[in-house]
């Protein structure tokens, strides 16, 4: 460090102090936070490496059994192995069903936002409240609330039957589709609010520049309001994405153990799969994915930032 | 467009429209309690080829005028004109008309040399023409080393230069420049101010300039329209506005002045004879549109008076001297006169002449012939 | 002559053509199942499908069922625990990590404070179900210790957030003030830090209790069986016939974090900036 320098001097003596007493006031959250949150994914990776107990639990012996099985399959009977077609149905299921949400949330979040970022500076906050709300509001119960929407005695099948469109509900849950739309409906607010922040800070005059240039409306939005607000859209593509692939709930819920994703699949293992490493290293899978993600973002931010200074 | 300007000398060279003409141009913002009148029935003509002024103070309008112009706003009421033709509820990106905004607003994604093609490239102009013409405008603001530069990377003296190529790329008939060089220091926003008035003679475009720096507007302006809370006070040459102001607020805003109340003795055409308060009589011509009688106010520069050593009863006042302020260039003398008002003359240092006066003694003022100018309010 | 007002509608700089049609769509899509949910919650029929008069009977069935009840004094318990425990230890992080010149390992403690927002909770959930299932066999010790720490932990980043951003907008001079005023450290801290910061500790403090109380995936791996909260009571009750009982809890919860979210938007209201 460059203030090694002062250490011995009366300021490097006030700087120690500080830091210490820095790390003292911040010991007891992180004492607690690597207990039970960064911690336990240490273990997780070891239960990825070892032998499956007969009853659920480990047998402390190594294995790569659990790695093998993520992607794997070997058949009991003849021995012969295969891709393990289910496990990359679910993975794929996963990639594709939370790149789907993303776009979809990005398609409806990016004008929602706009709007909002557009209106009279005493109104903004008022829509941005009710943006806020269904994101404090529990996951299960607004989960909940599209069952009730979208199940075939639901909101949209009555609704449907009864202006005669219809003569027998669509069945639309324990669907992908019911998934996608569950999620879309769930991490929307995670799109709209970093959207929102980026597009608070547009320079206006930078629009006024464009039209003043002869841009046309559609050319405005292409060529200076969507390169301008990236890194929100950036932002919220990544906090849609994370959850999406970590989704448990939702996919619970909306596809009724039919449709799995990766979460179900985890869960599965800890429970009636009785399969602890397996569903260790599943979620090593994706922790990893999401870090990969995390990173994919990292490195955006910095090349923007990077450029802009 | 070329065309209009075909047309326009085609019928007659003389009867060519005005760049811009606006006519009786009103606008509100807000409604309400918050409604704000920030135009107030403005009619104004630019001639082609005008270095025009909008001068004032914050809030004065000058600004709103600037946005009417340029399509960012619509007027309340009223018309404009781009060359003979109304434009007054167009779209900006269907006016050829363009802005140098106060900050600039560059676009920060993108490089000098894009920057500059953006106004050419919405028109639709042909690769080789756009390429051509940046090289063109990069030359004319001497900033071609850096046409693959990003514009934050750039000092504010450049961002400015680059703004300006930006908003003359596209040829507007008009340029609208919004407070220009105020975020410029001192020094560089005098060289900018030639520079400026060389570009200008040089495209042959129209300007429109926005300012609130009186000094700025007299060294580049052809001519300046004073403007205070949302109305034209007075629109003429840089001389006129200086040495014949109408009114009190253009006098007082505008340089440094004196101001004297006295009465009407006689008005012989469009020359009166007035009495001043202390005593002494002075003429002074009439500005238009006014017939003077009762009790006037006029206006005396302080460079246009000398100060003396009270000898006798002579000179136009008399007073006391009160503070000596020497300025390098110049000194002022302020000096209390019987009514108990303030009196400021000015006068050139010479070389290696020491102080003539003191604080306290009693000195009288000449004026310099047709120095005193009467206000219309 | 003043020219004819024209009665095309003004060229608004800020406009995109369909824009204001898809915010509107979003507002419609955010609201329309979460009032679908509250109004048949109302209902006095026994299907979502039919409306049948208004009635409170699901409220009052909830209300007198034991299950619930037992859920609820749970779930209001372990929020109200993690709440305090995670808004302290927050506190104290934010004390000694803003307003301070970097340090090293500054990066590394925002990392860790922050890094239950990044893992996915379902991860965190099996980990946590290994440790606590080791450390039970090991030990054998039981209750609702393990829900309080796993909670706790995963509030702390939340109860973080406020109490950091306000402690950012105030400005040191004010302790530099008050220890020029002969005020000792510990006398500032309860005089003037303290008093300044409470917006944000109760702002903290909420927003845990409502993370808290939300929580099913966590909740579901660490509890043993017995434990159940409401929402993961609510998650059991999937498999079987969902009567418009849910929908009454999910109402009262629903009212819960709005309440909690209008408070918290009042006291930005009121103190921020």
């Amino acid at each position: 460090m460059k203030n090694d320098k002062l250490a011995s001097g009366p300021v490097g003596d006030m700087q120690r102090k500080r830091t210490r007493r820095n790390w003292l006031l911040s010991a007891p959250a992180l004492v607690v936070l690597a207990a039970a949150a960064s911690g336990p994914l240490l273990i997780v990776l070891v239960y990825s490496v070892l032998s499956a107990g007969e009853y659920g639990g480990v047998v402390w012996k190594f294995s790569t059994d659990a790695w093998f099985n993520v992607v794997f399959f070997r058949d009991i009977f003849d021995g012969t192995t295969t891709l393990a077609d289910a496990h990359m149905k679910i993975l794929w299921r996963s990639v594709r069903l939370s790149f789907m949400t993303t776009l979809i949330t990005l398609t409806i979040g990016f004008p929602t936002a706009y709007v909002i970022a557009t209106r009279p500076r005493e109104t903004r906050s008022f829509w941005l409240f009710l943006i806020t709300v269904p994101f404090w509001t529990n996951l299960l119960i607004r989960t909940f609330a599209i069952l009730e929407v979208i199940r075939n005695e639901g909101l949209i099948n009555i609704g449907l039957q009864m202006l005669g469109v219809i003569d027998k509900p669509i069945q639309m849950l324990y669907t992908d589709f019911a998934i996608m739309v569950g999620m879309t409906y769930v991490y929307l607010p995670l799109m709209v609010l970093p959207l929102y922040a980026s597009m608070e800070r547009l320079d206006f005059n930078l629009v006024e520049a464009a039209y003043d240039l002869y841009a046309t409306r559609r050319k405005v939005l292409r060529r200076v309001i969507i390169p301008l607000v990236k890194p929100g859209i950036i932002a919220g593509s990544i906090l849609v994405f994370i959850p999406s692939l970590g989704a448990f709930v939702t996919p619970r819920v909306l596809g009724g153990g039919k449709k799995m994703m990766l979460g179900n699949l985890i869960e599965l293992q800890f429970g009636a799969g009785r399969n602890w490493p397996l569903g260790a290293a599943l979620s090593v899978t994706l922790l990893a994915l999401v870090m990969a993600a995390l990173l994919i973002y990292v490195r955006s931010t910095q090349s923007h930032s990077g450029s802009v200074r | 467009m070329a065309e209009n300007r075909g047309t326009g000398q085609e019928k007659a060279e003389h009867s060519l429209p005005a760049a811009i003409s606006a006519q009786r141009v009103t606008k509100v913002f807000g409604d309400g309690k918050n409604k704000v009148l920030a135009l107030d029935d403005v009619s104004l003509t630019i001639e082609e080829n005008e270095f025009f002024t909008l001068l004032g103070p914050s809030g004065c309008g000058k600004t709103t005028l600037l946005r009417l112009i340029a399509g960012f706003d619509q007027p309340t009421s009223g018309t404009i004109l781009l060359r003979g033709e109304e434009i007054s509820h167009l779209p900006p990106n269907q006016r050829s008309v363009n802005t140098v905004f106060q900050n600039y607003a560059l676009f920060p994604h993108m490089t000098v040399a894009k920057n500059i093609s953006f106004g050419l490239e919405m028109l639709g102009k042909k690769p080789d023409v756009i390429e051509k013409t940046v090289g063109d405008m990069l030359a004319l603001v001497k900033m071609e080393a850096l046409r693959d530069r990003r514009t934050d990377q750039l000092s504010g003296g450049q961002q400015q230069r680059v703004a300006l190529a930006r908003a003359l790329a596209p040829r507007p008939q008009v340029l609208l420049l919004d407070e220009p060089l105020s975020a410029l220091d001192y020094k560089l926003r005098k060289e900018m101010q030639i520079e400026l008035k060389q570009l200008q003679h040089d495209t042959g475009i129209t300007f429109i300039f926005v300012t609130h720096d009186q000094e700025e507007a007299l060294t580049m302006s052809d001519r300046i329209a004073v403007m205070h809370v949302g109305r034209i006070l007075q629109v003429g040459t840089p001389r006129q506005i200086y040495n014949q102001p109408s009114e009190r607020f253009v006098a007082d805003f505008i340089g440094k002045s004196n101001f004297l109340s006295a009465d009407v003795l006689a008005v012989e055409g469009r020359h009166a004879r007035l009495k001043l308060s202390s005593g002494q009589e002075v003429g002074a011509a009439i500005p238009d549109g006014m017939t003077p009688d009762g009790s006037v106010t006029v206006v005396v520069r302080p460079e246009y008076t000398q100060i003396f050593p009270k000898s006798n009863d002579a000179g136009d006042l008399q007073g006391v001297l009160e503070n000596i302020v020497y300025l390098g260039t110049d000194t002022h003398y302020h000096i209390r006169l019987p009514d108990a008002s303030i009196f400021v003359t000015r006068s050139q240092n010479q070389c290696k002449v020491t102080e003539a006066f003191r604080a306290g003694q009693s000195v009288s003022v000449v004026f310099s012939p047709d120095s005193v100018q009467l206000l219309r309010c | 002559m003043i020219s004819p007002i024209r009665k095309r509608p003004p060229f608004s700089l800020k406009s995109q053509p369909g824009f204001g049609t898809i915010a509107g769509l979003c507002f419609v899509m955010l609201y329309a199942p979460i009032i679908t949910l509250v109004v048949y919650s109302f209902n006095a029929g026994k299907y979502i499908s039919m409306w049948e008069g208004f009635s409170l009977q699901w409220y009052v069935a909830a209300w007198g069922n034991e299950a619930v009840q037992d859920a609820t004094i749970r779930s209001l318990y372990l929020a109200a625990q993690a709440s305090v425990y995670s808004t302290i230890l927050a506190t104290m992080a934010a004390l000694g990590t803003t307003r301070t010149p970097p340090f090293r390992g500054l990066t590394a403690i925002y990392a860790m404070i922050n890094q239950p927002l990044m893992v996915p909770e379902i991860v965190t959930a099996v980990a946590l179900l290994i440790l606590f299932a080791m450390i039970k066999s090991l030990t054998g010790i039981q209750g609702m210790v393990y829900l309080v720490i796993a909670h706790t932990a995963f509030c702390i980043p939340f109860a973080y957030l406020p109490i950091r951003a306000r402690l950012e907008g105030m400005d040191l001079i004010l302790e530099t003030a008050a220890a020029d005023l002969y005020a000792t450290p510990w006398k500032t801290f309860w005089r003037i830090t303290l008093p300044l910061l409470w917006p944000g500790i109760i702002a903290g403090a909420m927003l845990a209790f409502v993370i808290s109380l939300d929580d099913v995936v966590i909740t579901e791996f660490v509890k043993s069986s017995g434990q159940e909260t409401l929402p993961t009571y609510m998650l059991g009750q999937l498999r079987r016939v969902i009567t418009p009982e849910i929908n009454a809890i999910s109402t009262l919860l629903l009212g819960l974090s709005m309440l909690v979210v209008c408070v918290l938007f009042f006291i930005e209201r009121k103190f921020g900036k």
